[in-house]
């Protein structure tokens, strides 16, 4: 019950963010779900994409340098709160938080969902499930 | 008026100075030849014997030595005397693995501090000045070699070494330092310091400033000058010979002048060893021709200067070297620490990254600042920036440890760093040092 992310590193200079995303473009690569962290010298660029192990494969051939995640999709309502809520299921099952990002889902129109990455997905998952959140994976999402 | 420390020397005639030098050498290799095996197998080998050795002209038939052999011979190979004659060692600046351990007779120190005397004086110190010794103390050349020399000089000495950079300037206030001692980017420091703490020249006394262990421009100098309301010397040396003060400049500022009673330089072509004319632009060798526990004869210091004997207007006759132009090798000379780009492949290697790297040096504020780029391997990636900052914190340790200087660690692209068919450029360095 957890989908796959690839961060890719991406110096941070001008145009290289730009030449990453062209290469997936050319690729035929659709990305569903993104995220950029940056630092003075680098950046993590995080994708999720519809076929996880034809991106992965594509982007290492390509010479990039490539990890690979699990992450925890949660979908979350549109109502204030929202986000505190899980946080607070989180920290109170003692799981950090590395980042997170929010996505749209096409296929459910009208569904938001958030990206944990997260130092425990086993426990993060349980805790969540438990206390009535949907944790889905790639299937409900593509 | 112009002060001199051992006029007899430093003003002697051309036929002088080569008398002392022909009876100093003909006699050193023959204590070198009995005494230092090492060397005697290098002579032997070039069929030279001491008998050889007649004159100063006769030097170029000797073997070269390299700061390999120094290497080769470590600790005790180039020594030339008991160890019980021995009373002191120095050291290279922290590099591992082309670290040199020089030994001292009394006698070699003494000879040592009367080079640096001659430099104090040279920069107008009488025993009337307050020296501020700026430079590290301790297996480092800089501190106690200046000590030694503003003790026969007899200064008032101030052993301070380098750091605590406010106190530095309290006690320069308080005790009205005349003269400092120090490497350039550190008075260059204290100068902007000295500003920070809202002071100006004028509020301290220093006249006179000598600066050496590193490279230098004229246009520090004249920064430094400025900052400090200062006449800045320069001074050059190495721990092979001794220390600093195997040469040091005069109130003319136009090269330095060599200690030739002590050390005979020559100039040589890098590729060829063939010995280069006056005025001719080459790498400088020193044979120690007094020295007794460290007797190095033609050292390769694989610094490219000039030597020139054109008549100097304060009144030496010592023959005068430019300051460096270069090196014949791939040493840097970062905040006065020797760097061989070798040492930091070296750590890449034990640390798991491929050996493509690329170091940029620069001068920001008078200070080296030293950047290492570093391709990043794929199993040192993860998705959170933390964990990569982690990876940069630690090699930036692992090279800290290695040089003894902080470098900035860059991880970059794997085969981003630009590959060269014959050798690599390895070295951007960007402080034009040079003039």
């Amino acid at each position: 019950m957890s989908v796959k992310q690839i961060s890719v590193f991406v110096e941070n200079k001008t145009g290289k963010l730009a030449e990453v995303t062209r290469y997936i473009a050319d690729n035929k690569i659709n990305m569903k779900a993104l995220s950029v962290a940056d630092t003075h010298d680098f950046g993590i660029l995080r994708i999720i994409c519809e076929d996880h192990d034809t991106a992965a494969k594509v982007l290492k051939d390509g010479g990039y340098v490539v990890a690979e995640t699990e992450v925890l999709a949660v979908e979350i309502p549109d109502t204030p709160g929202a986000l505190a809520n899980i946080l607070d299921v989180l920290v109170k099952s003692d799981i950090a938080v590395e980042y997170t990002y929010a996505f749209l889902s096409v296929k459910n129109l009208g569904h938001a969902y958030m990206i944990f990455r997260v130092d425990n997905n086993e426990t993060a998952k349980t805790a969540l499930v438990s206390e009535g959140f949907n944790v889905v994976t790639s299937e409900t999402l593509f | 008026m112009q002060n001199y420390y051992q006029p007899e020397i430093e003003c002697a005639s051309r036929e002088e100075m080569l008398k002392i030098q022909n009876e100093k050498l003909v006699a050193q290799v023959k204590h070198v030849y009995e005494n230092v095996k090492y060397y005697r197998d290098l002579m032997d080998e070039k069929g030279v014997t001491p008998d050889d050795i007649k004159s100063v002209d006769d030097l170029h038939k000797l073997p070269f030595l390299t700061k390999a052999d120094l290497r080769d011979a470590y600790p005790y190979g180039l020594l030339g005397t008991d160890l019980k004659n021995c009373v002191r060692i120095q050291s290279t600046s922290g590099t591992t693995g082309k670290r040199v351990v020089a030994f001292y007779t009394q006698k070699d120190v003494d000879l040592w501090e009367d080079c640096c005397a001659r430099a104090i004086v040279a920069a107008g110190g009488t025993n009337e000045d307050v020296c501020q010794v700026a430079y590290g103390y301790g297996l480092f050349t800089g501190g106690p070699g200046l000590n030694g020399g503003s003790h026969k000089v007899g200064c008032l000495t101030l052993p301070m070494s380098s750091g605590n950079t406010e106190r530095q300037i309290q006690f320069m206030q308080d005790l009205h330092s005349t003269i400092i001692c120090c490497t350039p980017s550190y008075a260059a420091y204290i100068g902007e310091t000295l500003k920070d703490m809202g002071l100006k020249p004028d509020d301290i006394d220093l006249k006179a400033g000598i600066f050496g262990a590193e490279p230098w421009t004229e246009e520090m100098r004249r920064d430094i000058e400025k900052s400090l309301g200062i006449k800045a010397y320069d001074i050059y040396g190495l721990t092979e010979t001794s220390g600093p003060g195997v040469s040091f400049e005069c109130c003319e500022q136009g090269g330095m002048h060599v200690n030739e009673d002590h050390f005979i330089p020559e100039i040589i072509n890098p590729d060829t060893g063939e010995v280069l004319p006056e005025e001719t632009k080459g790498e400088l060798v020193f044979t120690s021709i007094d020295k007794e526990a460290f007797p190095l004869l033609r050292y390769r210091t694989r610094d490219i200067c000039v030597l020139s004997r054109k008549k100097c207007s304060c009144g030496r006759t010592l023959i005068r070297m430019s300051k460096p132009m270069g090196r014949s090798d791939d040493m840097l000379i970062i905040r006065g620490v020797n760097v061989f780009p070798s040492q930091i492949e070296t750590v890449l290697l034990s640390e798991g990254y491929s050996p493509n790297y690329m170091i940029e040096v620069d001068r920001a504020n008078n200070t080296d600042t030293l950047d290492v780029y570093v391709e990043l391997n794929p199993e040192q990636f993860s998705d959170t920036v933390k964990a990569v900052s982690v990876k940069e914190k630690e090699l930036a340790a692992a090279i800290t440890q290695m040089l003894g200087i902080r470098p900035v660690v860059h991880l970059v692209s794997p085969k981003s760093i630009t590959r060269s068919e014959g050798k690599a450029v390895r070295v951007v360095d960007k402080r034009k040092l040079h003039d």
